[in-house]
């Protein structure tokens, strides 16, 4: 039987409350939101906090996905099914549907969070691509006030990140520019898996030039790892077959992988170039066909 | 610390380790065994029950984060000694081998059917891919499921037939 080791349980009842908790429990204290990674981390003793702050109440104020003129504000609580099933994300950011659609299974996204997902920091970690793809900022909050980072700066290390003892992750931002969509491409071994290899696009186009391109990966590097060679690579220019190709190659000579049990290096390499190809593709044919 | 839920409609409570998962909960301190236990790992979706209506893997759930909620188990889906229609559709449709993905299995069909009265089978599939059938009878489950939806159909329109005749 597997089961987390003894632990104290405190409930939290408002972000500010969680936050209160946070500072008078101190290091040994771990926000639980969803549970789905961090349950099983606590199983496997791979994580032995001695107090849990189930945050599971604060879905009023932490669940939302708010679109606002020039960004989306997504709360850190939102379950992976609210992100799956908002047709307004995903007539802007068509990257998060992609995505969710090859996350764990529909029970598991009942109950997943995305700050969860993030907090996680997990390398092979979905939302965490799309969000380094699309260029969100985090919004972390701890008894001073708020202060907001890029992904690049959230992401530490593989399951570590910039929150701190007594901060959480509240919110994430995303910018919102005209002329854009975006796609998602993953690999798994089977059905609900970790990615072998994911690849995030976006896209935005402007006379039918490129105006700018982002792409981010998952599972091959100690984060999830964003290309901006390829930004360059595609700004200024008219979208192409061959664009695209070159766009995959810079893309799999810019991350890390390493052989497991999902694939060889060079295994992995090759799906960065095809699916990083692939959801390039995907994008500007998004918009295109939303005129 | 102490817990207090309602479980298939009963409130319930006690005293529990902060650590215990909820499939534990129901199974060793209500004695509620239809649940079953499984991979442990939240891969094999025998241990779904409801939490406030939504499906979810109860050997990844603390038995304290559903304090003060609303538990549905495989117990609570008969209602007045009726089956529930999806309990028929597996009997009907040998929607069952061994049983034991079985109280789950049938807790996301009613949870699916309750969102969509009438699933393809693709649907079907895709709301019960986070849970194993290791007698692999996936063809027969879908099939029960479709037995259920119909089933209900039929009653919803015999019903409004005979509430125009009246």
């Amino acid at each position: 039987m597997q089961v987390p080791a003894p632990l104290e349980y405190e409930r939290a009842t408002s972000v500010d409350h969680a936050i209160g908790l946070l500072e008078r429990l101190g290091e040994s204290a771990r926000i639980l939101a969803g549970g789905h990674s961090l349950l099983p981390m606590m199983k496997l003793r791979l994580a032995s906090p001695e107090y849990l702050i189930d945050i599971n109440d604060l879905h009023g104020e932490l669940g939302y996905i708010r679109v606002e003129p020039g960004r989306v504000r997504i709360g850190a609580m939102t379950r992976h099914r609210e992100l799956l099933e908002s047709d307004e994300l995903a007539e802007i950011f068509p990257i998060f549907r992609d995505a969710e659609k090859v996350i764990a299974d529909p029970i598991v996204r009942n109950r997943g969070t995305l700050g969860g997902s993030l907090c996680q920091a997990d390398p092979s970690e979905d939302l965490s691509a799309v969000c380094t793809t699309v260029g969100a900022e985090c919004v972390i909050r701890g008894g001073a006030g708020e202060r907001v980072v890029t992904m690049e700066e959230f992401h530490r290390g593989p399951y570590e990140t910039a929150v701190g003892d007594a901060e959480m992750l509240i919110e994430i931002r995303i910018p919102v520019r005209p002329g854009g969509s975006s796609a998602y491409e993953k690999v798994e071994r089977r059905a609900g898996d970790w990615a072998i290899v994911s690849a995030g696009a976006a896209v935005w186009l402007e006379n039918g030039v490129i105006a700018d391109a982002r792409v981010g990966l998952a599972a091959v590097g100690p984060n999830t790892t964003g290309i901006p060679a390829v930004s360059e690579l595609m700004r200024g220019q008219v979208p192409s077959e061959e664009l695209y190709e070159r766009a995959g190659a810079i893309a799999a000579e810019n991350c890390s992988p390493v052989t497991d049990q999902r694939g060889s290096a060079d295994y992995k390499r090759h799906l960065v170039a095809e699916l990083t190809k692939r959801a390039l593709r995907r994008s500007v044919a998004r918009v295109a066909e939303r005129g | 610390m102490q817990v207090s839920m309602t479980v298939n409609g009963e409130p319930v409570g006690g005293e529990i380790e902060p650590r215990l998962l909820l499939v534990h909960y129901l199974r060793d301190h209500l004695g509620l065994t239809g649940t079953h236990w499984g991979c442990d790992t939240s891969n094999c979706g025998a241990c779904v029950v409801w939490l406030d209506g939504e499906p979810v893997k109860s050997c990844t759930v603390l038995a304290a984060s559903a304090s003060g909620h609303d538990v549905r188990t495989v117990e609570g889906l008969e209602k007045d000694g009726e089956l529930d229609p999806v309990q028929r559709g597996f009997t009907e449709c040998h929607g069952l081998q061994c049983g034991f993905c079985t109280p789950g299995m049938m807790m996301t069909a009613r949870a699916l059917l309750d969102r969509n009265p009438d699933p393809s089978d693709e649907e079907i599939r895709e709301a019960i891919s986070g849970q194993i059938c290791r007698c692999t009878g996936y063809a027969t489950i879908v099939r029960s499921v479709k037995w259920a939806a119909a089933y209900e159909a039929g009653q919803k329109s015999a019903a409004s037939s005979n509430g125009s005749a009246s």
